[in-house]
């Protein structure tokens, strides 16, 4: 880890517009909801509203191969390209590509961005057509259920009736979920990563916290700071600090920082970025101040608070949401959870499990062991990927996907 | 670990064709096409069998998390669990058979798991090490001390295996238990089946029972 400077604190200088965006960005974007609008579960409506998308690799001739990627709170849809805004990687390099566990060679990809984002799909950033303004606050609160709604009619655009597979982790892992119960027949496979079925109480909390501190930032401008010329950097950056925190663990922070001291020898007695693990997340939040927009922190994460499968389709009941007709479940699932993930804990993926053995579903359940937390689901795991390639691998047989011939 | 990982290996090369002589044996018992759920799973030889040999709709759950990623890594449906804690969850006859290969003795509660296996699946297949195998009968009374046998490979501080009984009792406790064994396998150590369950000739000469159960 390159040490970031010191000297850029929260409150270091950062442009007041909104994040670059080069003029054009790679990958596609789709208008949906046009002849009708799509109806959300808080009642609003949206429509027409746009959907921006990436795929990778090809749709085979009976569109039996294309797997959905779902992706985390502050991810896009950038799954391999080179981030437009930060230059940086594919967020799932390592796990997706040619001869990758999810292989392109093999497989046709699809990631989109969630609406509510800011990478391209409509969220409060975004013009509202009614009155040619940023949604801002206008923007209707969206859920998990509402993002996934989206995406099944995207899957639709492309002409896909059934998945071969719906992958992601944490949020994303939560649209897996919403997936697999709301369009079972659409889901061959489920692979639902570092997840719950529900937001934890602790988990609300924390995005407590991070709205909070956008809010309280004067920048903010009720929501408006769009059309005041503002941008409340300060508070999203805090928030971005807090949660950054809950992603990773105490060994994962102890191996790379200890209670090292940041290109000095003493403490100073003062509120500079003394320790390392301070000045690492000051640059944390700063970074992501570049490529995030406050209001949309908002709108997803109070997305991922409202998460409840038992409660919206299971009368309060886990393992009734994975019964239709009587019957379980004809999804075949594969959870993976990280043994130091205390963000999403294991308990949490074996409650899914424990419902899913109630109706005799296909399941498989793995814990990897690692000291790398809640992000681990990103990271260099490589036993991870070996069972994801492996799950992959047996469905696709199940499914009569042939392999590809190599040259 | 799974109690089984040591002796699997051996007992593999040792039968010859691919799996140990009671998977072989268990394998036979199971009609194709049908649920079967492994308890104990391992490495999933067994279910690696049933599936691709047999057709069958093949699950298993492994205390390991090496054998349950070995099983996942190779697209078997496995989950990590314990077999005393996450059984309860499936619901009556959710499989056609539930197998319970040389673990029950490892259980802290033999009885529950018999019964939960009788519950969950039309029928239960459970393979046990004979204690009264005269070999180890013969150790005993010899050498005075626990028996460390090929099959049963650890000193008595070490070993996973807590309940230990030999095929007589096995049969006395599924009969108290109201469950009825359709069909039993009494296995000598060159592999071969001999004897019936009943007789003390197989409680002497069986290194292993293996029995097909179903709750009258």
């Amino acid at each position: 880890m390159s040490a970031p400077n010191p000297a850029a604190a929260v409150s270091g200088p950062v442009p007041a517009a909104a994040p670059a965006e080069p003029a054009t960005m790679p990958g596609h974007r789709v208008t949906l909801g046009v002849d009708r609008p799509m109806r959300l579960d808080s009642g609003a409506e949206l429509g027409p509203f746009e959907v921006a998308y990436q795929t990778y690799g090809a749709l085979n001739a009976d569109r039996s191969n294309a797997i959905l990627i779902c992706h985390a709170l502050t991810g896009d849809h950038y799954v391999l390209d080179q981030h437009p805004v930060t230059g940086k990687p594919g967020w799932w390099e390592m796990l997706v590509g040619p001869g990758k566990p999810v292989d392109t060679d093999r497989y046709f990809v699809i990631c989109s961005n969630v609406i509510g984002g800011c990478m391209g799909s409509t969220g409060p950033k975004e013009t509202d057509p009614a009155t040619g303004e940023p949604y801002g606050l206008g923007f209707p609160v969206i859920t998990i259920g509402d993002m996934v709604r989206a995406q099944k009619l995207l899957v639709e655009h492309l002409g896909i009736d059934q998945l071969f597979c719906v992958i992601g982790g944490s949020m994303g892992g939560m649209q897996v979920l919403q997936w697999a119960v709301a369009y079972p027949e659409s889901v061959f496979a489920a692979v639902p990563i570092a997840t719950a079925a529900r937001h934890s109480a602790q988990n609300i909390a924390f995005h407590e916290v991070g709205r909070q501190a956008i809010m309280a930032d004067p920048d903010w401008a009720g929501g408006n700071y769009l059309l005041e010329g503002t941008r409340p950097h300060r508070g999203l950056a805090v928030a971005r600090m807090a949660a950054h925190i809950t992603y990773l663990s105490e060994p994962a922070l102890h191996r790379k920082f200890g209670r090292n001291l940041q290109n000095r020898q003493t403490v100073t007695y003062g509120f500079d970025a003394d320790f390392q693990v301070e000045s690492y997340l000051r640059h944390q939040g700063i970074t992501f101040v570049e490529r995030f927009d406050a209001n949309s922190y908002l709108y997803i994460t109070r997305a991922m608070d409202y998460f409840d499968l038992a409660a919206d389709y299971g009368g309060g009941t886990l393992s009734n949401a994975f019964r239709k007709d009587g019957k379980g479940t004809p999804v075949r699932f594969c959870l993976a959870s990280f043994s130091s993930d205390w963000l999403f804990p294991t308990s949490e993926s074996r409650a899914i499990v424990h419902a899913l053995n109630a109706v005799a579903a296909n399941v498989s359940f793995v814990e990897i062991r690692t000291d790398k937390g809640h992000d681990s689901f990103l990271l260099d795991e490589p036993e991870f990927h070996q069972v994801i390639r492996g799950f992959l691998d047996g469905c696709a047989e199940h499914r009569g996907l042939t392999r590809p011939s190599r040259p | 670990m799974s109690p089984l990982d040591d002796n699997q290996a051996a007992a593999r090369t040792a039968s010859g064709n691919g799996i140990r002589t009671d998977l072989k044996l268990i394998a036979e018992m199971v009609e194709p096409g049908s649920r079967v759920l492994d308890v104990g799973c391992g490495d999933g030889a067994l279910l690696a069998f049933l599936s691709r040999q047999k057709g069958v709709d093949a699950r298993g759950i492994e205390l390991s998390m090496d054998g349950v990623h070995q099983c996942v890594a190779q697209g078997l449906s496995v989950i990590q669990g314990d077999a005393e804690t996450d059984l309860k969850d499936y619901p009556p006859g959710a499989f056609d058979y539930v197998i319970l290969s040389q673990t029950l003795q490892a259980m802290r509660e033999p009885r529950t798991v018999l019964e939960t296996m009788t519950r969950i699946g039309r029928r239960a297949i459970v393979s046990v090490p004979n204690f009264g195998y005269w070999r180890i009968r013969v150790q005993l009374l010899l050498t005075g001390r626990m028996p460390v046998t090929e099959k049963l490979g650890y000193q008595w501080w070490e070993t996973p295996n807590i309940h230990f009984c030999t095929i007589k009792d096995f049969v006395v406790l599924a009969e108290e238990m109201g469950i009825r064994i359709e069909r039993c396998m009494i296995v000598d150590r060159a592999g071969r089946v001999t004897g019936h369950a009943h007789s003390g000739l197989a409680n002497l000469l069986g290194e292993q029972g293996v029995f097909l159960l179903r709750r009258d």
